[in-house]
């Protein structure tokens, strides 16, 4: 019986598995923020423990709320800045140079083929586009990952979801996520991974990549996994070229950790996506997905383009295409935040920025606020956002506001029209 | 703080109670697990629930349906429960990440199948259900107006194990 990505990385990185069924595995990855990781400096210090496995192995960030808005989020931002430094944490990212985790992690290349990688936030599923085991985890779990470089998990089932035919044009990853969503459902994935193959990812960029695996999560899934193939060598290169001679050495060495033929799942789901549309979601669950055409005419309030799901190079330009030379609603508030200081710098260097400012949106430095409802861009009661994030919970961005989620081209035609609108029908007016 | 498993019930008779619903996001800025106590369910609407009533204040189990717990990866969310007495979760099925962040704090994420938790729902109609929890056992027993449902659930030795030990860093801490 062959194995999955997953089987192969468990086997590979099994520390200890103390009951049958629960594997402790050996972490080359534990990413670390503001917000979920001062509770566990607190308790390690409280239990006289205030040491780290390895500061190479750990990364850290201040990105959820930056620059600070009050004495509380200060207080933590500090928490984790004097911690980063007492235990010289080789890369901590800090005002100036901080952008949100689960962009500004994989664009550092830290994120490695067969890597496993945990981080207090549950959209570290997002890091398994490179194919790594990557896991959401709690601050007990972040706590014992930065004391002891491990972490249990019950070994995970994998759900194989193929993808074919040929996305129809204005159709983008995030369309086909939140499509997958729906069909499995809000927890139809519990306890298992989520693996993407076929021909629409293989043609995929890892952007694209990075937004189906960061929405797993929203299927319960413990990690959204892709194969690594040329596409993550290219986007590696950078950072890989001092190891391997060529591309094609580092694709073989890779190469290793892809599902065999013969591997066995809990269930495979076949979609061919050809007349797929671009998807919205109602209500208050991310498995409530309808096409944009359903929704639309449904008026907001805010446009908000950005987040770990949706806040990268190819997203800025897929929003500012539709953009270009148009002006947003008036009653609409449009706020767009590039995820990361690259990012931002790139989308200045193309002009995008300055699309997005003719356009009328105010342009928000790198961070994850808005779309957990903790700053630049909370909503009030009543109001209603089209969001590239990926959470619609009631009083997510808000209490009482309601988030509709959809891709970055969806988000910039709804700013224009100040409607849910199908940026195809705007393109062809 | 000593872990008490039992005492009164709360039932909330929905499937996917999210985090955000436990503790609201912008409770996040708090560092301390004290300070989230006033604002458990803040956020969750259901009928015949008042975040700010007696029934909850009361309360030292939830009784849930499925997937309690979804979305983000907070530990405020079992924090919020902890520091306001209530160790013992009772529901059909749990997001991942929060049974393992129940677990690892050293409390009780018990499921059971659905026709069990709809007995429990059932007593709530009786009056005011007291559960009493006997671990080594694995049986829930609980009562209202002198009815008792005696119910066996099922608990990975891993689970157990956290318990017994008062949670994941001390088990970690005794063994790697």
């Amino acid at each position: 019986m062959g194995k999955t990505i997953a089987e192969k990385i468990f086997a590979a990185h099994l520390r200890d598995e103390p009951f049958p069924g629960t594997k402790v595995l050996d972490l080359d990855r534990v990413l670390c923020h503001e917000i979920t990781t001062p509770v566990a400096i607190a308790d390690l210090e409280a239990r006289d423990k205030d040491r780290v496995f390895d500061n190479h192995k750990i990364k850290a960030v201040i990105d959820h709320v930056t620059p600070s808005k009050d004495s509380k989020t200060a207080l933590q931002a500090k928490m984790l800045r004097d911690w980063a430094r007492r235990h010289q944490i080789a890369d901590f990212f800090d005002i100036g140079h901080n952008g949100v985790c689960h962009a500004i992690f994989p664009e550092k290349g830290y994120i490695r083929p067969g890597f496993t990688v945990i981080m207090g936030d549950s959209h570290t599923c997002t890091h398994g586009a490179f194919g790594a085991f990557a896991a959401g985890v709690g601050t007990t779990d972040l706590e014992v990952g930065i004391l002891k470089g491990v972490c249990a998990f019950r070994e995970p089932a994998t759900i194989r979801v193929n993808l074919t035919g040929t996305l129809p044009k204005g159709v983008y990853a995030k369309d086909v996520i939140l499509f997958v969503i729906g069909q499995i459902g809000v927890n139809g994935a519990t306890d298992r991974v989520i693996e993407f193959r076929g021909p629409i990812i293989d043609r995929m960029s890892m952007e694209a990549r990075m937004t189906l695996c960061n929405m797993a999560i929203e299927a319960g899934g413990t990690s959204g996994i892709c194969m690594p193939d040329m596409t993550t060598v290219e986007y590696l290169w950078p950072f890989i070229k001092d190891e391997f001679k060529t591309p094609e050495a580092a694709l073989a060495e890779y190469r290793q950790w892809v599902s065999d033929d013969n591997a066995s799942y809990d269930k495979v789901l076949d979609f061919d996506l050809s007349n797929l549309a671009p998807h919205v979601t109602f209500g208050y669950k991310p498995d409530c997905v309808k096409p944009v055409a359903d929704m639309a005419g449904t008026p907001v309030d805010q446009v908000y383009i950005g987040t770990c799901t949706n806040g990268r190079m190819e997203d800025l330009r897929q929003a500012a295409e539709i953009l270009k030379g148009k002006r947003i609603a008036e009653t609409v508030r449009g706020i767009v935040s590039p995820a990361t200081p690259k990012i931002f710098s790139q989308a200045l260097a193309e002009g995008i920025i300055q699309i997005f400012m003719d356009a009328g949106f105010c342009v928000t430095n790198p961070t994850c606020g808005a779309c957990l409802g903790m700053s630049n861009g909370v909503l009030s009661e009543g109001e209603v956002c089209a969001s590239t994030s990926n959470r619609n919970f009631n009083g997510r961005m808000g209490k009482g506001g309601m988030v509709h989620l959809m891709s970055p081209a969806t988000a910039a035609a709804t700013a224009i029209a100040g409607v849910i609108t199908d940026a195809r029908t705007l393109q062809e007016a | 703080m000593k872990k008490i498993f039992g005492g009164p019930a709360i039932f909330l008779d929905r499937s996917d109670i999210n985090t955000d619903e436990i503790i609201p996001a912008k409770y996040l800025t708090e560092v301390t697990k004290e300070a989230l106590k006033p604002y458990m369910l803040e956020d969750l609407k259901l009928e015949n629930f008042d975040p700010s009533g007696e029934k909850l204040k009361n309360a030292r189990v939830v009784v849930s349906r499925e997937n309690f717990g979804c979305g983000s990866s907070r530990e405020h969310a079992p924090w919020v429960f902890e520091v306001n007495g209530v160790h013992t979760i009772i529901a059909q099925s749990y997001a991942r990440i929060f049974r393992q962040n129940t677990f690892n704090g050293g409390m009780l994420a018990i499921e059971l199948p659905k026709g069990d938790l709809d007995r429990l729902f059932a007593l709530e109609k009786v009056g005011v259900v007291n559960i009493s929890v006997d671990l080594e056992g694995q049986r829930v027993t609980a009562t209202a107006g002198g009815k008792t449902e005696s119910l066996g659930f099922e608990i990975s030795p891993f689970d157990k194990a956290l318990v017994q030990a008062g949670g994941w860093v001390e088990f970690a801490d005794a063994r790697y």
